[in-house]
């Protein structure tokens, strides 16, 4: 689905990534996992077309992506779901939903939209309220809602449960493991390692802009570095 | 005092030369609210597109109202190449620089002008200008009515373009948030540019409104925009709703300050309320705080 091979970006002089392989196959949710600062945010930019690639290669559906623009990754279905979530203050909900379908799954939009609503009833009762005004665990499902709006192949959620209460943590990993059910593959870009690490199939550990540690997320969830340098065990 | 025939005369020719001052405020307006930046090459283009009417007029023998079909289209364009092709990339990204490229703009396009036509001051040769219609005992200027229903009707299509289609919602969402754009597909360099197009696209109405009762030379967009200006101040930066009742609010406000003062006075009143509007409410009458 996925595939990434010795990718190296970074902003003027500072290089941020130095190396990445890494891959997602079909129906996977694959946890890519690290401390602040180790470079997952800027990953999911260059993959993302928002930040170029210095060296390496991104292949999405066999596809190079590595030079593409935003607007072709988005209309290719690789849908990157931000950190801050990124919404649209100064819209209603229903129309930050609607503008997921700006590039893409314009033709099945109404469906989609009454999809999303059923997903997120919370959302449906504030269609027409400022998204400004959401909260920020509602900011959350609308930015997923937005991207789910553009009929994802792929979805890559970006700290989804940054700022959650503990109860809503847990809803957020619930939501993606049934939308992953459905067939969704999901890159899923955490701090949070246990919960990720439980969720997902396989996973990645980056470390200084590097992939530390790799495998199969109950192997990783065992290993004695990681459970020392993350867990505190 | 003045017998009320007389005030309402004044307050509806005000209320006729507001709608076109908020035409112009509203270019200025839309793109400070989406590109965030303040437009100096504005008054310069106004000019380019009076002279581009009158050149049709002249040349053409075109109607200035039927050459509003050829000389939008062709502002719009102006205006998308310009921000696409010269003030976008000139910038490299920061807004000062913006600031500068555009008031390097007004120049250039100032000077070429002067080059091409001289300073005279030209008008159409039509009598347009004189005609008037009468409504009860009022006597009210043709071209003027013309103005304020062609004013209103064009703040009503952008409006609906800018609430109704995914055009307008992608205008509205760059405006906030350039990254979420981004990622839902949106082409922000292309968003910036039509904007800036829409904003030319007003000029060239407000110009085609303007000149059958107008006079233009290299420099007569500057008086208007100097006017935009304290519409948008007064109107709240951004706001299309603003823009509209600032620019009503404006030219009644002129058409009074010309009866009561005489007409070189007539801007006092103007300056008056924007200085008034900076000690009391900052923001404007429909702007939100930043």
């Amino acid at each position: 689905m996925l595939e990434v091979r010795g990718l190296r970006a970074g902003y003027g002089g500072t290089e941020v990534l130095r190396g990445i392989d890494l891959a997602v196959g079909a129906g996977e949710i694959v946890a890519v996992l690290g401390a602040n600062g180790v470079g997952k945010t800027t990953l999911n930019k260059v993959l993302s077309g928002l930040v170029p690639a210095a060296a390496g290669e991104i292949r999405f559906e066999d596809r190079p992506i590595a030079r593409a623009s935003a607007a072709a990754i988005v209309e290719a279905g690789l849908i990157h779901v931000p950190e801050g979530r990124k919404i649209f203050p100064n819209l209603s909900v229903r129309e930050n939903l609607v503008l997921g379908s700006y590039r893409r799954g314009r033709a099945r939009r109404g469906a989609n939209l009454e999809r999303v609503f059923a997903l997120f009833p919370r959302l449906k009762e504030r269609a027409r309220q400022a998204a400004g005004t959401l909260s920020g665990g509602e900011q959350q499902m609308l930015a997923i809602g937005r991207g789910l709006m553009a009929e994802p192949r792929l979805l890559i959620l970006d700290e989804p449960s940054l700022g959650l209460s503990p109860l809503l943590v847990e809803e957020m990993f619930a939501l993606v493991k049934d939308l992953n059910r459905e067939g969704l593959p999901i890159m899923l870009v955490e701090q949070n390692v246990v919960q990720s690490l439980d969720l997902a199939s396989r996973a990645y550990i980056l470390e200084n802009g590097t992939v530390a540690l790799s495998g199969a997320a109950s192997a990783l969830a065992a290993d004695p570095a990681l459970r020392r340098a993350y867990l505190g065990l | 005092m003045y017998a009320p025939q007389i005030l309402i005369e004044a307050a509806l020719n005000g209320l006729m030369t507001g709608a076109v001052y908020a035409l112009i405020a509203l270019g200025l307006t839309l793109v400070y609210g989406v590109l965030h930046i303040i437009n100096f090459a504005h008054g310069a283009l106004l000019t380019c597109a009076m002279f581009a009417v009158w050149g049709a007029s002249a040349w053409l023998r075109l109607d200035p109202y039927a050459a509003m079909l050829a000389v939008v289209p062709l502002m719009f364009g102006a205006g998308y190449a310009l921000q696409r092709c010269v003030i976008g990339p000139a910038s490299g990204g920061s807004d000062n620089n913006i600031l500068l490229v555009t008031l390097g703009l007004s120049i250039v396009l100032e000077n070429g002008l002067l080059a091409i036509f001289r300073s005279d001051t030209r008008t159409l040769d039509s009598d347009a200008a004189l005609q008037v219609v009468e409504v009860g005992p009022l006597l009210l200027s043709t071209p003027r009515l013309i103005g304020f229903a062609t004013a209103l009707a064009v703040t009503g299509l952008l409006w609906l373009l800018l609430e109704r289609t995914d055009t307008g919602r992608a205008i509205r969402a760059v405006a906030r948030e350039k990254l979420g754009a981004r990622l839902v597909g949106i082409d922000v360099d292309h968003v910036y540019a039509v904007t800036f197009g829409l904003g030319c696209a007003c000029l060239a109405v407000a110009a085609c409104l303007l000149m059958p009762t107008f006079y233009v030379n290299p420099r007569s967009g500057a008086a208007f925009v100097l006017v935009a200006f304290t519409i948008v101040v007064l109107g709240g930066m951004g706001s299309i709703a603003g823009a509209l009742v600032g620019g009503l609010v404006v030219g009644v406000v002129e058409s009074f300050s010309g009866l009561f003062l005489g007409d070189s006075l007539g801007q006092i009143g103007i300056f008056l309320i924007f200085i008034l509007v900076l000690l009391v409410r900052p923001t404007g009458l429909f702007g939100v705080r930043g």
